[in-house]
């Protein structure tokens, strides 16, 4: 990963600019925070790619599965669905709900468990084959969909969606209206604002933490590879010494915070599925 | 982290890939997992049935081994009386037989020396005959002195 050494020298913060650009539908670095006319075509691609291959590669092991003695892929798949089972079933009380709440968890810890993975790979790997396929030295490519705040926020909000459709069919539209401005205060006129004001700050809050606590978590491993291959990329700059032992601190750094970052990418993926069960169990109880 | 339409793109995934796996992956891996479940209660109830079922089998081999024993020991009691009874008929016929044979050859040598006593009778008689004729030659009235010679014979 001879990152900096380009013909051009370029400074650490260009490359680390370059990198953090999506490659989007307008073909250049997003300059608004919010701009709804723009798509990251780099966080659609990899997202979609990972999801269906994972679908497509457990969609095999359902369709072959048996009931008496489990493959290795098998069981293996198996435990994974057992643990999502056990804390469904823990968490969200209603058999009903659980036909959709449970797959979905399963999805979600699968399907982030896999793009969070996408941090392993070297971070100039793919982004250099896509410039070299478009024959653009400067074209921009993400491959951690989930160090994008579209593809977390989008999750998240899946999620909100599903806490929503879940509190108007468990309660009724009548009844989770009047839960939201009667709860959590008590009935009373003069607080209905105030509780619904509540109400409003709550979902906010869990959706939006829960998008930004992955996202934080996947941008700053990310951005951590990027500053250990640029220690890296010291080697044979001005001076031999200090080139020499940024190099062996890229080995030392990358190999610690790549150990690490497993930790990090399967307990991501599984906190975030178990706040999407915790918020739809919410859902379902009445204040 | 700009936000932009990808969001929505995203939403739209999200359904999709969990409405993929509530559809095709979810239910016939829970089915066997439920299946494998109850295939494995159903055979540890059959152990459990298999060992009372043993339990039994042995109970029922003890007996029947106890009875057999039973029967074998009644068996050679019976075979041992049985065999003293021919043991003591074969002597009494044994015993039977012999008296028999003793007696027939007890009759035969009777008869035997009934018959040598006839024969000495007989000669005794001629040489008696024979004796006198040579003494008496010419006194003797041979047909008188049979007569009273053969009468000395039958007292003899």
């Amino acid at each position: 990963m001879a990152t900096g050494s380009e013909a051009h020298a370029t400074t650490a913060s260009e490359y680390i600019v370059h990198h953090l650009a999506q490659m989007n539908t307008s073909g250049h670095p997003q300059a608004k925070i919010v701009d709804f006319s723009i798509l990251n075509l780099d966080t659609i691609f990899f997202s979609i790619v990972i999801g269906v291959l994972a679908l497509l590669f457990m969609r095999r092991i359902a369709k072959n599965v048996t009931s008496g003695v489990p493959g290795r892929t098998q069981a293996a798949l198996e435990i994974i669905l057992e643990m999502v089972n056990n804390q469904a079933k823990g968490i969200v009380h209603s058999a009903e709900s659980r036909k959709f709440v449970a797959p979905l968890a399963l999805t979600v810890f699968i399907w982030i468990f896999l793009m969070n993975s996408m941090d392993f790979l070297p971070v100039d790997l793919l982004p250099r084959l896509w410039a070299a396929a478009a024959g653009d030295p400067h074209a921009y490519l993400r491959v951690v969909a989930t160090a994008d705040l579209n593809g977390t926020l989008g999750m998240s909000i899946g999620v909100l969606l599903v806490c929503i459709y879940y509190n108007v069919k468990i309660k009724g539209l009548g009844g989770w209206v009047h839960e939201l401005f009667t709860a959590p205060f008590g009935s009373h006129p003069l607080l209905y604002p105030v509780n619904f004001l509540m109400q409003i700050i709550e979902f906010l809050a869990k959706t939006i933490s829960h998008g930004m606590r992955l996202f934080g978590n996947m941008y700053a491993g990310e951005l951590l590879f990027m500053l250990i291959a640029l220690m890296g990329a010291a080697w044979g700059g001005p001076s031999m010494v200090t080139g020499g032992l940024l190099w062996i601190g890229h080995i030392i750094a990358g190999l610690g915070w790549a150990i690490f970052h497993i930790l990090i990418v399967t307990l991501q993926a599984f906190i975030f599925m178990m706040l999407t069960l915790v918020y739809v169990g919410q859902a379902h109880e009445s204040h | 982290m700009n936000l932009n339409a990808t969001l929505f793109a995203q939403i739209v995934v999200f359904f999709l890939l969990a409405w993929f796996t509530m559809k095709f992956v979810w239910p016939p891996i829970v089915r066997a997992l439920d299946e494998r479940a109850k295939r494995i209660a159903d055979g540890l109830e059959a152990a459990e049935r298999g060992k009372a079922d043993l339990d039994r089998a042995m109970r029922h081999a003890t007996e029947s081994m106890r009875e057999g024993k039973e029967k074998a020991a009644d068996v050679l009691a019976q075979a041992e009386k049985r065999g003293l009874q021919i043991i003591e008929e074969a002597k009494a016929q044994a015993k039977v037989e012999a008296d028999k044979v003793l007696a027939g050859s007890r009759a035969e040598i009777d008869q035997e020396a009934a018959r040598a006593r006839e024969e000495l009778r007989g000669r005794v008689a001629e040489l008696a005959i024979a004796g006198a004729e040579k003494i008496l030659r010419r006194e003797i009235d041979l047909k008188a002195h049979t007569e009273m010679l053969s009468l000395i014979a039958r007292e003899l």
